[in-house]
């Protein structure tokens, strides 16, 4: 449901704004290329930040520059040059015309129709007038009235820090400090936008909460901060989907979401990942170095996290959870689906420091083409842990003889009490299956397809109902040629 | 003449294992193809089916007239070639009956009919399966795994029923199976022998026949068809075996 409703919400706000002038202009505003002191001023500028917000900023900068890339997940890039980029990229509000429609190209077009978009939104998703619109301010703006009836705020990072900066000086870098990796300093640095959400004490928040994060202009990385708090009783469900622009240069997305769950909270974390993977030989796509991580830091309180990872150049992600309070709950679902020359190093970490602290982890991890698929994961249980349960499991889809798929799971156990359980598998697509599919005339990628997302029943279960009709549709576009 | 063979030759791995088969099923008529371990019965069903890997070295199959191997396996699941497999392979996490919906609206889309919905799926699904007991938890579970072997063979006939096909190839559909599932089973494929409908039933034991009396019997010895006859070849070859037709052959 939201999602959908989010983008088509989207798709007619940026209907109007093509109707009202907007359209005549796609100029882009950036800050000058490269990364430096003055890039850190200018995007705090452009925010109106207040001088604490500036000087946060400007500490994670004066860190980063000391830091250097990590090198030990199992993928393999050219060195990035951070300063070929640009770190701010806005649409001004005047200037040319934006491309048509026609001009835009079919394969796109024909991708997003597979994905079952309508049309009026592959206005937005072909990358005309459409960065303003999935800024999440627009999306904030869609809900709010209805959700500040229920007293949850639900807006741009960027206007939290002017409106509610109580909540964001609390918050902000307390679960991912500022220096707790090379990509996250740097975000902590330059972000410029992002979903800032709060559900107060007590509350269910009425609505799926959702953004869609679009990477538009060329030759700049997006650099997204989320920051979500369910107060005491509270329970949340967030959703995020992402699509990028077809480019043969590599774009650097380094995002930082930071969860925190009170008291018997309850937040629902949910990604559908879609950045452009790069084409058939590998050229382009979006480097995707992010850093999720989740706090249960009030007794009795949950957090899950879904993920489904098709797109990207290459991933590099860990979404986490601190299960600080007793009681508390960590899950992690995901589905991480690599094709052509795509890598993925994906997993979770769960960190058992409360009593009587449970997670669970089902990783699903899906390896075609020339692609390598790596789960690495965490779990680990601190002294005072008593009775911490974890369980794993992990399985691994091979498509084809040239993919890889590859699995590290650390486990630290440092009390006695511990049950920990970890399974794992891993199979391929056996010539059987496709022939029993497609002697019962089902087409040879339509049998892929759902051979896979039988695969993956686990995972996308955990998905909101409109989100995973979405996802098994992606699940199917992102093997397309995988076989045969 | 629904299925027209006329010698055909096979080769899995560059070894011939079809030696020159020719045998023809009007429309209407059940025939039999009997023979040992390793005679090419499987082989045989596989090349109809069009499975890759199965080499046609000489010869040629007419399907209602029409070269079939000008086909892949789902084209000619829509032109209404159905094979009932001797081993029902597994899907795991793909449910039954999104399976059956699945392969019922592709084989629709296919024949220029109109999708069902999964409602209509859902009770189409449940007509045809009261009669092959199959209950709603099957129908729930995913496919064929954790399936019992008759379990298995009655999915099988479930979706022949399903599929409407025009030739129906039953590969040991009796394998397997004890005798109320052979029953079961052979009951399935009874209902569904009509005028329009050729079936080709490959089996290794007669017992099968008793329950599905074919028009015609082949037998099937080393990739060669070595002697057609009615019903009552099947009997004789169960008292005598197949030692004894290979020496009169």
């Amino acid at each position: 449901m939201a999602l959908r409703e989010t983008t088509e919400r989207v798709a007619d706000l940026a209907g109007e704004k093509y109707k009202y002038g907007f359209v005549t202009d796609i100029e882009t505003e950036r800050s000058a290329k490269g990364l430096n002191e003055d890039v850190v001023h200018f995007i705090s500028a452009k925010k109106n930040e207040p001088e604490w917000m500036l000087e946060w900023r400007l500490e994670a900068f004066r860190r980063w520059r000391e830091m250097t890339e990590p090198v030990w997940a199992r993928v393999h890039y050219p060195r990035i040059d951070y300063q070929n980029s640009y770190y701010y990229a806005a649409p001004k509000s005047q200037g040319e015309r934006p491309k048509s429609l026609e001009e835009v190209d079919p394969k796109l077009l024909e991708t997003y129709q597979k994905l079952g978009i309508p049309l009026s939104e592959q206005k937005l998703l072909a990358g005309v007038a459409v960065d303003a619109v999935f800024d999440s301010v627009s999306v904030a703006t869609t809900f709010k009235a209805k959700l500040t009836e229920a007293g949850v705020i639900f807006c741009p990072i960027s206007e939290a820090i002017r409106d509610h900066p109580d909540l964001v000086r609390k918050y902000l870098g307390s679960v991912v400090p500022v220096t707790d990796n090379f990509f996250a300093t740097l975000n902590s640095a330059v972000f410029s936008d992002g979903t800032f959400v709060y559900v107060p004490k007590g509350v269910r928040c009425p609505m799926e909460l959702s953004t869609y994060f679009r990477i538009n202009a060329s030759e700049t990385g997006q650099f997204e901060r989320t920051l979500i708090i369910a107060d005491e009783g509270s329970y949340v469900s967030y959703l995020e989907g992402c699509t990028a622009p077809k480019r043969d240069e590599n774009q650097l997305h380094a995002a930082v979401v930071e969860l925190v769950a009170l008291e018997r909270a309850e937040i629902k974390y949910s990604t559908v990942q879609n950045w452009y993977p790069g084409d058939a030989e590998g050229k382009g796509g979006i480097y995707n170095f992010v850093t999720k991580r989740g706090d249960c830091r009030g007794r009795g309180s949950k957090i899950s996290w879904t993920q489904v990872e098709t797109g990207s150049a290459i991933t590099w992600k860990y979404p986490s959870c601190i299960l600080r309070g007793d009681d508390t709950v960590g899950e992690f679902y995901s589905i991480a689906i690599t094709n052509n020359f795509q890598q993925a190093d994906t997993g979770t970490k769960m960190i058992h420091l409360g009593k009587n602290t449970r997670s669970r982890i089902v990783s699903k991890g899906i390896s075609a083409g020339k692609a390598q698929n790596t789960y690495r994961g965490l779990v680990s249980v601190h002294p005072k842990a008593q009775n911490a349960r974890n369980h794993t499991q992990c399985d691994s889809l091979l498509i084809g003889a040239h993919c890889g798929a590859h699995t590290v799971p650390y486990i630290e156990s440092r009390n006695p009490t511990a049950k920990l359980e970890h399974e794992a598998t891993t199979s391929k697509i056996s010539d059987d299956q496709l022939f029993y599919c497609r002697a019962r005339g089902i087409p040879q990628e339509d049998a892929v397809a759902l051979i896979v997302n039988g695969f993956c029943r686990d995972v996308l279960q955990q998905l909101p109902m409109e989100f995973a009709v979405e996802a098994q549709k992606l699940v199917g576009i992102s093997l397309e040629g995988s076989v045969g | 003449m629904m299925l027209e063979i006329d010698d055909l030759h096979v080769a899995v791995d560059g070894k011939e294992i079809l030696k020159g088969i020719s045998l023809s099923v009007p429309a209407g008529e059940v025939h039999a193809v009997m023979g040992p371990n390793g005679s090419g019965k499987s082989t045989l069903s596989y090349t109809l089916a069009g499975r890759e890997g199965y080499e046609i070295t000489r010869g040629r199959i007419l399907y209602a007239g029409e070269d079939l191997t000008l086909f892949s396996p789902e084209e000619r699941a829509a032109k209404g070639v159905f094979l009932a497999l001797q081993y029902p392979v597994e899907i795991p996490g793909v449910t039954t009956l999104t399976f059956l919906k699945t392969a019922l609206n592709a084989l629709r889309r296919a024949r220029g009919l109109p999708e069902l919905d999964a409602m209509r799926v859902l009770k189409l699904v449940r007509e045809k399966a009261a009669a092959l007991k199959i209950g709603e938890d099957m129908l729930k579970r995913p496919l064929n795994a954790g399936f019992s072997g008759g379990e298995k063979k009655r999915m099988e006939i479930l979706q022949m029923a399903l599929f409407d096909p025009k030739l129906a190839v039953l590969d040991e559909t009796d394998s397997g199976l004890d005798i109320d599932a052979l029953k079961l089973v052979a009951e399935g494929v009874n209902a569904l022998r009509t005028p329009e409908r050729a079936m080709l039933v490959i089996t290794h034991y007669q017992r099968l026949l008793t329950h599905i009396v074919p028009n015609r019997v082949h037998v099937l010895v080393q990739g060669r068809i070595v002697k057609s006859g009615g019903p009552d070849l099947a009997l004789e070859l169960e008292a005598t075996g197949y030692e004894r037709v290979l020496e009169e052959a």
